[in-house]
């Protein structure tokens, strides 16, 4: 990430430490993932021990040190999605994807997570890809999902 | 010049408002939140908007787009006002006929009406749906009917005028009176009288105090605050504003979980518009009080709604809770003293100042005032948001307002407390929902998810379930829970597939027991909720997946065989095409027949057979 755009995440902060969180957040949403090298400028530049960040960016479920495919697919796994059948969505994905949960596609184009409530839990089970919401996901529909943004992310095998 | 500081100054603001929008008499309120949203109804509103200005009525049809409505399993959902027509499942084709019978003001249109699932009638006003009757809304009366996205649409409807009555007739210490008075308790969870913790934080020595709403919301499977915080969010400022004041805090946070945008987006907006009006800022309403507001975004730590994990967090580390005492309201963010509440806890506080104690303490029970919001999910028929009266029974909230259970299945038992909570039986279905009574049953009330359960749902499932949720959300400072949460997932794990052992059932209740009393935070400290309480009341499923090797509910995949019953089956074929793993063999017309050899147990067949002939044994 550029050293420019970094810079401007830091103004806008004020580089107080305790925004810490939020300027990582700012990163990823722009990257996908936190690169190490940007970590390090950020320490570097807020004065602050790249330990404590290592920590908070291991501490907290939505940070990813790892580079993350094209469309993000969170399987919402709270209570409700549960009793819902969200557990059979998820192996569907993952029969479907040939992943597990946390991997990413060799194509890069899907990384499969979970999610705790994404607060629609009135239409559960609720899939997310991208930023797209997709209700009462049950296994049952899962092919046809996937099978969306297969055609249209370019990605056909 | 929009700032307000006298009480002339905000009549007028809101007289030039409710002018403006007096001619348009027809108003369509269209919900905007994360419910209707994911079903699309951003394009219906824009269609409608469309289809108002193709006709020409942009003077006499008015778009509200507004918050959470509490229907939202069935959006996109809309009201038309002043008939109160109900309309769910909007596309974007429907406007232009919407539009139309709006503007004639006669007809409804029978296909976007709600139908009862039972009676097979439908309803045509919101007011009369049975999700709606017999609520008693208070705290969510204004989501879903205001514009959450103006601040003038609020005041119309009454806001801010608690704060202008604090700030220019009562001192802080009446306000802590009033509110202690009132009775009301925090709805984060703990239940702890609100009056009390803000009396306790003022008296705390110290010029520089903190105030700070929980919107962190971390039960899984509940989504009141998300509401609140979307479709009302000034509600929940002004309460902050009032607390403010009662307590001395010159600045607050409002920390919202990162996986709510759109409840960040209204509340940041709502945030610059008060301060524009200059109920926030310095000098708030020429009255010498300052308070400046921010918001905080959590990044997916459970933990961190504990109260002093999330002061950490707030601080810009890791949010591991420390031990109590000292509680926050004496030393808290930055070692000030701070109140910490939930965010519903603040949205009540408008409603104390401007209507009084009296009227807030008429409602409830004798040691639970006021109402309460809970999310309504799972197995009933009508899932979504309901606020009730405390003391409201189980049976009402489930069968009068959520319709039974779904598919003529048959209630096993409703979870309440999320993660920290437990599940109650049939045989208590007639109690109270009040703090005292729920805990009394082993449940909580926690922050008020309400999980509704049916013969398909597993109730060894389910405390694996939670057991597991919190075994990934422990923060692992302290050993109870770090380890009494891994055995406990182990027993449960083995039990669930088939290898459990004489024994388990008496090492899960002497785990459970030793971490509610050894636990440093109340993660770790309530953690063995979901065990105990399913071992209290459905022991024998626990016996029946160890001795028999059986889940009779059709959960657990090493425990059950799907077969298909040749009486109930068709022939349809859809199984037959829908099995991943080419298990189901049979003719068109011909009863099917399912290799349990093959079978992965994947609930493809069992969920879209519309014959119910896919069975368990
Ligand atoms: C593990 C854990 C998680 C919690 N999560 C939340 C939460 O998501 N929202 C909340 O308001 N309170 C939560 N609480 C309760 C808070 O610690 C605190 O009691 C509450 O915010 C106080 O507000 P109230 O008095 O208005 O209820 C949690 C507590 C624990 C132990
Ligand atoms: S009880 Fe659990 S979550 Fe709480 S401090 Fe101990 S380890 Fe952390
Ligand atoms: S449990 Fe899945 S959205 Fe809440």
């Amino acid at each position: 990430m550029d050293a420019q755009v970094l810079d401007r995440i830091l103004d806008k902060y004020a580089y107080r430490h305790s925004d810490i969180i939020e300027i990582m957040q700012d990163v990823q949403r722009i990257e996908n993932y936190l690169p190490m090298e940007s970590l390090s400028y950020i320490s570097e530049r807020l004065e602050l021990n790249l330990a404590r960040i290592y920590d908070i960016a291991t501490f907290y479920k939505a940070f990813s040190l790892k580079p993350r495919g094209k469309h993000v697919i969170k399987v919402c796994c709270g209570t409700a999605c549960h009793l819902s059948g969200a557990s059979q969505s998820l192996d569907q994905i993952t029969r479907q994807l040939g992943i597990e949960e946390g991997e990413t596609t060799e194509d890069r184009m899907f990384s499969l997570e979970t999610v705790n409530c994404l607060g629609a839990c009135a239409l559960a089970p609720v899939v997310v890809i991208g930023a797209e919401y997709h209700d009462s996901a049950d296994a049952n529909k899962i092919d046809k999902l996937l099978s969306g943004y297969k055609v249209n992310g370019e990605s056909t095998d | 010049m929009k700032k307000i500081r006298t009480h002339s100054d905000f009549e007028r603001i809101k007289q030039e408002y409710l002018k403006k929008s007096s001619g348009r008499t027809i108003v369509l309120r269209t919900c905007l939140s994360t419910g209707c949203r994911s079903q699309k109804s951003v394009a219906v509103s824009e269609a409608l908007w469309s289809s108002i200005e193709k006709k020409g009525l942009q003077d006499k049809i008015e778009i509200k787009q507004t918050g959470c409505h509490g229907f939202c399993e069935m959006g996109p959902i809309m009201v038309v006002e002043p008939q109160n027509i109900f309309y769910k499942k909007v596309t974007p084709d429907d406007t232009d006929e919407i539009i139309e019978m709006a503007a004639n003001g006669g007809g409804v249109i029978d296909r976007l009406l709600w139908k009862d699932p039972v009676t097979k009638e439908t309803v045509k006003c919101e007011r009369e749906l049975p999700l709606y009757k017999n609520q008693k809304k208070n705290v969510t009366y204004k989501s879903g009917r205001i514009d959450p996205k103006d601040i003038r649409d609020y005041i119309a409807a009454g806001g801010y005028e608690a704060l202008i009555k604090v700030i220019s007739t009562m001192t802080p210490d009446e306000v802590i009176d009033e509110i202690i008075a009132s009775g009301l308790r925090g709805r984060g969870g703990g239940g702890f009288p609100t009056g009390v913790k803000w009396k306790i934080c003022s008296e705390s020595p110290g010029d520089i105090k903190y105030i700070i709403a929980n919107g962190d919301e971390g039960d899984p499977g509940a989504f009141m605050d998300r509401s609140l915080m979307e479709g009302d969010p000034h509600s929940i400022i002004e309460g902050m504003i009032i607390g403010a004041y009662a307590i001395g805090a010159v600045q607050g946070f409002i920390y919202v979980r990162d996986e709510y945008p759109i409840a960040i987006d209204h509340l940041s907006g709502a945030i610059t518009d008060a301060e524009e009006y200059g109920f926030l800022g310095n000098n708030i309403l020429d009255s010498g009080f300052s308070l400046s507001l921010k918001i905080k975004r959590g990044a997916g730590a459970f933990v961190c709604g504990e109260e002093t994990a999330l002061i950490i967090s707030i601080e810009g580390r890791s949010g591991m809770p420390r031990s109590r005492p000292p509680y926050p309201a004496v030393e808290g963010l930055w070692g000030k003293p701070t109140v910490i509440n939930n965010v519903e806890t603040f949205g009540n506080v408008p409603l104390i100042i401007s209507r009084g104690r009296e009227w807030y303490a008429d409602t409830g029970t004798k040691n639970s005032k006021g109402t309460k919001v809970f999310s309504l999910v799972g197995k009933v028929r009508n899932t979504g948001l309901v606020e009730v009266e405390m003391g409201t029974t189980l049976r009402e909230i489930v069968f009068d307002i959520g319709g039974g259970i779904r598919r003529d299945r048959s209630f096993k038992a409703v979870q309440t407390g999320g993660p920290s909570g437990g599940c109650i039986p049939m045989s208590r279905i007639d109690m109270p929902v009040d703090y005292d009574s729920l805990r009394e049953a082993g449940a909580i009330m926690g922050s008020g998810g309400i999980i509704v359960m049916d013969e398909t749902s597993c109730m060894v499932d389910v405390a694996r379930y939670f057991v597991g949720f919190l075994m990934g959300e422990s923060c692992g400072k302290c050993v109870p829970c770090r380890e009494g949460l891994q055995q406990m997932y182990r027993i449960l794990e083995n039990i669930s597939e088939g290898n459990g052992e004489e024994g388990d059932i008496d090492a899960l209740l002497e785990v459970g027991q030793f971490m509610k009393t050894t636990s440093l935070c109340g993660l770790g400290g309530t953690a063995s909720n979901p065990v105990l309480s399913t071992l209290r009341h459905f022991k024998s499923e626990y016996e029946s997946h160890i001795f028999e090797k059986k889940c009779t509910a059709g959960v657990c995949k090493n425990l059950f065989d799907y077969y298909i019953d040749d009486k109930l089956c068709t022939g349809c074929s859809l199984c037959r095409i829908k099995c991943p793993e080419k298990a189901i063999e049979g003719k068109k017309k011909e009863p099917h027949v399912l290799d349990k050899a093959k079978c992965i147990k994947c609930s493809i067949c069992f969920n879209s057979c519309k014959y119910g002939a896919i069975l368990i044994t």
